[in-house]
């Protein structure tokens, strides 16, 4: 660790957590492509932020402070996670101190605040987003986990920089453990980030919400840091399948200047394509019923263990 | 074979407007028995009201209208002007109950039913006043009321929780409250409470005069707007005796399935957007706003409001404009084509579809379905062709029809109500006949009752109406609602929180046009 990396840590937060919401207005605006639709722009997200940054709180009377201390608590473990992932570079002093399983821990952790503020205000609403919520958390956190014991078992370590530069090092060799996972991956990524075919984040009907539901009480800042950390949640998950299954472009270490320039334009590029498949895939599909979820997951705990055994069998 | 009423009290006579008509006056006591031998025999109950009649120095006139195999019968039951009571319909036509409680509300005319609870007064005004009545007065009249809360029948056992759910929903949509009982996320009952959209228009049609009051009956149910205001014509020109020229009943026909086209679009968009699909809605949304822009070009109105007026229509449709709407036909039918297949293909879609919100044929004739969601139900009722009115008894109308009763069937039977809707609009446009639009008026309205009834997109749509001194005295205008929200509850049953959003637009039935 060195006084660069210091700097530089601090500066890819900053970084992650102002190209969120582009990445989530280029979502929308493929998405509005794809349905013959002219869309918002891709600034859109930023616009929403404003105005709601511009707007008075309005919190229920039953409302305790844990109700208020959720949006901090969200929007800093999503930061603090843009601080372990290796999107633009793999020095990251952090990464040191948490590796992928504590990464996992943390949104998890996010998760448990969400839910809890959901039933803090008592109404109906809340409590039925908080349960659906957290049922498709502990199903989606065990697939997760595998996928990264996979990638840990190629490179012998939950270190995710270590992960990252064993996988981007060999530049040739194709792992079939990789394929699995990477499969069950999307299928989490689907799933956490509250995206068709799970959950649809652009519904108004409150009675099939799961994500939205949880977060209906909020308002002005309190929802803007909300948003701001569901569109960083979105980018943190797509840079760390990104890192994981194209690692190509990582500036390694903590990279000469030279290198980290090219880490730029290649994540910009990477998450161009990203988001367009992302918003592919919302286009096709329709959103499934709700006990249809855990079938969904299942499958993607499924592959994620196959992905292992694979390694295990061919012992690559 | 016409039932024969005579054993129940006076057969009076039969009414010819565009729809035939039979009275039957009787008191009180048969009217139990009357409304059994119709139920038993297949008939339905369309509507029931009661009308104040203490002015001219009778008492309260209730009416029921039933549907027959022969047609349309009104049951009216004189009733004392000092403590008015009858026997309830509602264990016979289930339907009945909501009526009989607005009824009660608006009028102070207690059904002997055991649901006494409050339909349309919510806390509004106090128990004790009648809205409806000739002598009510607005100003002295809104005391504050006493009951504040709301019983709800209320289901116990282990884990059974509620869930209440408006009257203000998340989205931009009409008010309403529903109230689930549930355990986890299955539904154990749904019960709905209505009346939030509560704006007096039945107050409002009294004293207004006959002759213009169809702009207030278009403002109904703003969906329905071409169904309403034709039932409302209907009603008066049977009054007043007069038969609009024959282009203008043609137009009239071309409005109404215009209105079904553009609605069941939306319903169809809606409905993929509601399981997720928003591809869906973005093209059904484009083809709606194509053909209601080719209402404001051709008729001058994006709804059609205000198109129908007393002996014919308010414009004429000139050639070039007819090509237009002519032309528009097979580009529609074939985006149509497409669109079908992509939801008959789509497993996500079909999904969610099928299975979900079942109304069996059985339990839909046994609480008396009735429209777009009874024919989905193996109901195949059409007010088209079931009694039929001009000029539909000429052009040999098929309705849509399945008897699967879940959500997946009311998306089918409005993909083929479409297409029969575009059929019958390409006939009306190519024969239209050759005549004036608009019919000459009589320079009075005589006094009497005339009834009109539609076939609106989501079902009949009926119109009483009574004249008296050129002004309206009373009148009802139905919407299918009425009959349709009740069993939206029992669709409810047994499926899950998420889907009820899917099963409702499903039905899409009016909070408006039965609030009133």
């Amino acid at each position: 660790m060195n006084t660069r990396s210091l700097i530089l840590e601090p500066l890819t937060i900053a970084f992650a957590i102002g190209i969120a919401p582009l990445l989530t207005g280029w979502v929308n605006q493929c998405r509005a492509w794809l349905q013959g639709r002219r869309g918002p722009g891709l600034l859109q997200p930023y616009r929403v932020i404003r105005k709601l940054f511009h707007k008075d709180a309005v919190i229920a009377a039953s409302a305790s402070p844990l109700f208020r201390l959720v949006p901090y608590v969200e929007f800093a473990s999503m930061a603090l996670a843009a601080g372990i992932i290796p999107s633009l570079w793999t020095g990251l002093p952090f990464a040191t101190a948490a590796d992928t399983i504590a990464l996992v821990g943390l949104f998890a952790m996010a998760r448990m605040f969400l839910a809890l503020g959901a039933m803090d205000i008592g109404t109906a609403f809340g409590s039925m987003g908080a349960r659906r919520e957290m049922l498709v958390g502990f199903l989606a956190e065990p697939a997760l986990l595998m996928v990264f014991f996979t990638a840990s078992l190629i490179s012998q370590s939950t270190s995710f920089p270590t992960i990252v530069n064993a996988l981007a090092h060999d530049r040739l060799s194709i792992y079939p453990s990789l394929a699995f996972a990477s499969v069950s991956f999307l299928m989490v990524l689907l799933a956490e980030n509250a995206r068709i075919p799970v959950d649809n984040p652009s519904t108004h009907l409150e009675l099939t919400m799961i994500h939205e539901a949880t977060v209906l009480e909020y308002s002005a800042r309190h929802l803007a840091l909300i948003e701001w950390s569901s569109s960083l949640k979105l980018l943190n998950y797509v840079c760390i399948g990104l890192a994981l299954f194209v690692p190509w472009g990582l500036a390694q270490g903590s990279g000469t200047p030279l290198d980290l320039l090219w880490a730029v334009p290649a994540l910009f590029l990477k998450l161009l394509v990203a988001g367009l498949g992302l918003a592919g895939i919302e286009t096709i599909n329709a959103k499934m019923r709700l006990f249809r979820v855990p079938e969904f997951l299942a499958t993607a705990f499924l592959l994620a263990v196959l992905g292992l055994l694979v390694h295990l069998l061919l012992g690559y | 074979m016409a039932m024969d009423y005579t054993s129940f009290g006076q057969v009076v006579e039969e009414r010819t407007g565009a729809v035939p008509v039979r009275l039957v006056r009787t008191s009180p006591d048969p009217l139990q028995m009357l409304c059994r031998s119709v139920e038993e025999e297949g008939g339905v109950l369309q509507a029931l009201w009661v009308s104040d009649h203490r002015k001219s120095g009778g008492g309260f006139l209730l009416r029921v209208a039933l549907q027959d195999e022969a047609g349309i019968v009104i049951v009216e039951v004189a009733l004392p002007a000092q403590a008015p009571g009858y026997p309830s319909i509602a264990g016979i036509f289930p339907a009945a109950g909501r009526m009989e409680r607005a009824a009660y509300d608006l009028l102070g005319v207690r059904a002997e039913a055991a649901d006494r609870r409050p339909w349309i007064r919510h806390d509004a005004w106090s128990e004790d006043c009648f809205p409806l009545r000739y002598d009510f007065d607005s100003v002295s009249s809104t005391g504050p009321s006493t009951d504040r809360s709301y019983p709800f029948v209320r289901v116990t056992g282990d884990g059974v929780h509620e869930i209440a759910v408006g009257p203000v929903h998340a989205g931009t949509i009409e008010p309403g409250h529903f109230r689930f009982s549930v355990v986890g996320e299955k539904v154990l009952r749904l019960e709905e409470r209505l009346g939030y959209t509560h704006k007096g228009i039945e107050k409002r049609f009294t004293l207004l005069p006959a002759f213009g009051a169809e702009r207030l009956a278009a403002r109904v149910s703003g969906d329905s707007a071409v169904a309403f205001s034709w039932a409302y014509c209907m009603a008066l020109e049977a009054i007043c005796g007069i038969h609009p020229p024959a282009r203008a009943l043609w137009l009239r026909a071309l409005y109404l399935e215009r209105e079904r086209i553009a609605n069941h679009l939306g319903d169809l968009g809606a409905l993929g957007n509601d399981a997720g699909f928003g591809v869906a809605l973005a093209q059904f949304s484009r083809l709606k706003e194509d053909l209601i822009r080719a209402n404001q070009r051709a008729f001058g109105a994006r709804y059609l409001m205000d198109a129908i007026v007393p002996g014919g229509v308010v414009s004429d449709l000139d050639e070039s404009k007819r090509w237009m709407l002519l032309e528009a036909i097979p580009r529609l039918e074939s985006e149509l084509n497409t669109l079908s297949g992509i939801y008959e293909d789509h497993a996500g879609l079909q999904d969610r579809f099928s299975g979900t919100g079942r109304v069996s044929p059985g339990l839909a004739r046994q609480l008396g379905l009735v429209g777009l969601a009874g024919r989905a139900s193996g109901q195949r009722r059409d007010a088209r062709r079931d009694p039929g009115h001009a000029p539909y008894d000429t052009l040999d109308v098929r309705p849509g029809y399945s008897s699967e009763g879940d959500v997946g069937a009311r998306v089918s039977v409005r993909f083929q109500e479409l297409f029969e809707s575009l059929r019958l609009s390409r006939i009306l446009l190519e024969q239209l006949p050759a005549s004036s639009h608009r019919g000459s008026l009589p320079d009075t309205v005589p006094d009497g009752f005339g009834l009109g009834l539609v076939e609106g997109w989501r079902g009949p749509v009926l119109v009483g109406l009574e004249t008296a001194g050129g002004i309206i005295h009373r009148c009802h205008p139905h919407d299918p609602s009425w009959q349709n929200w009740p069993v939206l509850e029992h669709a409810m049953i047994g499926n899950i929180v998420p889907d009820f959003p899917l099963i409702n637009k499903s039905f899409n039935l009016s909070y408006s046009g039965q609030d009133l």
